[in-house]
């Protein structure tokens, strides 16, 4: 019985779990709370996913108002597979914040920061789920404002800083897409997502359409940090508490993806967004300045966390580059590259948690002789970074791999060339962890062995062997991946 | 404050009357302007017209802090909760016509129970703000 009430479920319990742990204000049944919503989450997710790959799409209309009147959730191969990425992160980050949240936050926020931990987690998937274009607001909204708290109750004031200015951007992008919303309403007459693709394909006067197009495209750009609109995610990947830039990190731009993803393939269609507008050409020349520039920049940061958040300015770069491509492959590595790509930067993000933890920040002149001094911590983020380079055998390969082969399809052979070559870039930043970790001696007087303590080391380290796995299986991450890509381009025809 | 007589006496007269209409608002929401949001605002305006006269000591005697914010989360769960009760009597989430025989009477009592929990948490919030920034130099005074 309950197994009906699934799509519902994925998004009420940790909706509901919030509000239970501002009535308890317990940080310790906050934590467990949180952990344990992340788990059924990810439990759901991979139910929904499971039985969306044997028998297709799901609906659930909400209050049982059918369809276009009221709010549907509907699964189907494309957001099943975010479903189960928001899942696995928040399952893997929870366990590890107890330790890392007590060392940053102050004791008396810690059920206030689970509480917008469980709200965030609910934004995140309903976004993921809903397939209703203003609930999918409401819903951005929710994630946006937790997300914003969290990253405010970073120990750096310069955190309160970051907050605000992801406030204000994040703001505009959350106006941007609901003006696009609106004209989309305005021209259809409906905000139920499927709905919508049927009336727009009637739609004589396509000039609102072409407004909600580039309203969206900004908004969710905001959302996503797309190259150059990424001016806030630095700082706040890099002065929220660790375990909340792993979960930003890993989830909420991928989420922001998906939903261009939704809007350009399934909604606005390929034939207006890729034909009659240049809009592969803008995707693409965005995509090949965020991995250039990004990249570039992260070279020179003195920051681990700095540079690993432009490194992500970069790696979405190579998931837009793909949505770009408008193939089979392409987006197949675009959306692979979602999930790969939240495994790999999850897992870095932990692991300089851990760094931060033992050392009290993570600039790059703090961690000399790390090697000698945490070897685990700093074999996880070489084997991470050997994943965020594109190695292969490692998970970034897998995705890198398909993006290629989608430039190559397209006929673009400088691309293809670029994306091998930016990956040089890659690992010139991440050369300077290696040489800096293992090359240098310790400072003097700090030599000891301060190795981050377990429950926050084995949550890492379950991100990194994932990111190995998935190099080698791919029978989830890129299978779902291309299932994902076929349902995006079958859409349209 | 202990001089402004005029004032206080027609606080004391003027609150009852605030929290009955917004027991009104809240009520009639069903059938002309009001709801939830509104009766909750009028009810922390209130309390907050009480602390603006009495001081804010009285208001957060009134209505302690822990309660405000048990307030605000108490809300979100009778929302929540009335949607999960539509999953119990075996229909979808917040669905409201499993909730009563009659499908339209059903409707009613979701609705009617959607309402309090909008009122408890804005009211609620409403409060938690005021007493933020009303509270502000005092928490910055101590140490």
């Amino acid at each position: 019985m309950i197994g009906a009430h699934l799509p519902a479920l994925q998004v009420v319990v940790p909706l509901l779990a919030a509000p239970l742990m501002v009535l308890v204000r317990r940080g310790g049944f906050a934590w467990l709370l949180a952990t344990a919503v992340s788990w059924v989450s990810l439990a759901i997710a991979i139910t929904l996913a499971l039985r969306v790959y044997e028998s297709g799409t799901i609906s659930y209309p909400i209050g049982n108002w059918p369809p276009p009147w009221g709010i549907e959730y509907r699964v189907d191969a494309v957001n099943a597979y975010v479903l189960v990425l928001i899942g696995l992160v928040a399952s893997i980050v929870a366990p590890y914040a107890r330790l890392s949240v007590a060392a940053e936050v102050p004791r008396d926020q810690h059920y206030l920061l689970y509480t917008m931990y469980s709200l965030c987690l609910a934004g995140l998937l309903g976004m993921a789920i809903t397939g209703d274009a203003f609930n999918l607001f409401v819903f951005l909204e929710i994630a946006s404002l937790s997300t914003y708290v969290l990253i405010a109750l970073g120990r750096n004031r310069r955190a309160l800083l970051a907050a605000y200015q992801y406030l204000v951007l994040g703001t505009i992008g959350a106006t941007f897409y609901v003006v696009g919303v609106g004209l989309l309403y305005l021209t259809t007459g409906t905000l139920n997502l499927a709905d919508m693709v049927v009336r727009l394909r009637e739609v004589q006067e396509i000039r609102p359409v072409l407004a909600a197009l580039a309203f969206v495209t900004v908004g969710m750009g905001l959302k996503l940090a797309l190259f150059p609109l990424h001016f806030w995610l630095p700082n706040a990947y890099a002065f929220a508490p660790s375990a909340i830039a792993a979960l930003l990190a890993a989830t909420a731009t991928k989420v922001a993806i998906y939903v261009l993803l939704r809007f350009y393939f399934t909604i606005f269609g390929p034939s207006l967004v890729f034909e009659r507008l240049p809009m592969a050409e803008i995707l693409i020349a965005l995509s090949v300045a965020a991995v250039v520039i990004a990249s570039l920049v992260a070279v020179f940061q003195r920051d681990l966390k700095r540079m690993f958040a432009y490194s992500s300015v970069a790696q979405i770069g190579y998931i837009t580059l793909g949505m770009g491509l408008v193939n089979e492959p392409g987006l197949t590595g675009a959306v692979a590259h979602l999930f790969n790509h939240g495994l790999t930067k999850g897992a870095l993000f932990l692991l300089l948690g851990g760094v931060a933890l033992r050392l009290g920040g993570t600039n790059i002149d703090r961690v000399a002789g790390l090697a000698r001094r945490m070897p685990l911590t700093s074999f996880g983020i070489v084997l991470a970074g050997l994943s965020l380079i594109g190695t292969p055998g490692s998970a970034g390969f897998i995705s890198k791999w398909y993006l290629v082969v989608g430039a190559v399809e397209r006929g673009n052979w400088w691309l293809a060339i670029l994306i091998v070559a930016s990956s040089l870039i890659a690992v010139a930043y991440v050369w300077r962890f290696v040489e800096m970790a293992y090359l240098r001696a310790p400072q003097a007087g700090a030599a000891e062995r301060i190795e981050a303590p377990a429950a926050m080391l084995l949550p890492a380290w379950i991100m990194v062997a994932g990111c190995i796995y998935f190099g080698l299986d791919t029978s989830f991450s890129a299978g779902g991946a291309r299932a994902a890509a076929e349902a995006l381009l079958g859409g349209l025809r | 404050m202990r001089r402004d007589l005029v004032l206080r006496i027609l606080a004391k007269l003027l609150i009852p009357f605030v929290l009955v209409f917004a027991l009104y608002v809240q009520f009639h929401g069903d059938f002309g302007p009001g709801g939830g949001f509104q009766a909750g605002v009028i009810t922390a305006a209130a309390v907050i017209f009480y602390a603006i006269i009495f001081g804010l000591p009285a208001a957060r005697r009134f209505a302690p802090d822990w309660i405000v914010e048990s307030m605000v989360a108490a809300g979100v769960l009778v929302y929540g909760g009335v949607g999960m009760l539509g999953i119990v009597l075996g229909g979808n989430y917040l669905d409201y016509f499993v909730l009563a025989h009659d499908p339209v009477q059903g409707q009613h009592r979701g609705i009617f129970w959607v309402e309090v929990g909008v009122a408890i948490t804005v009211s609620g919030v409403m409060l938690k703000i005021f007493y933020k920034f009303a509270g502000r130099r005092r928490e910055a005074d101590q140490p």
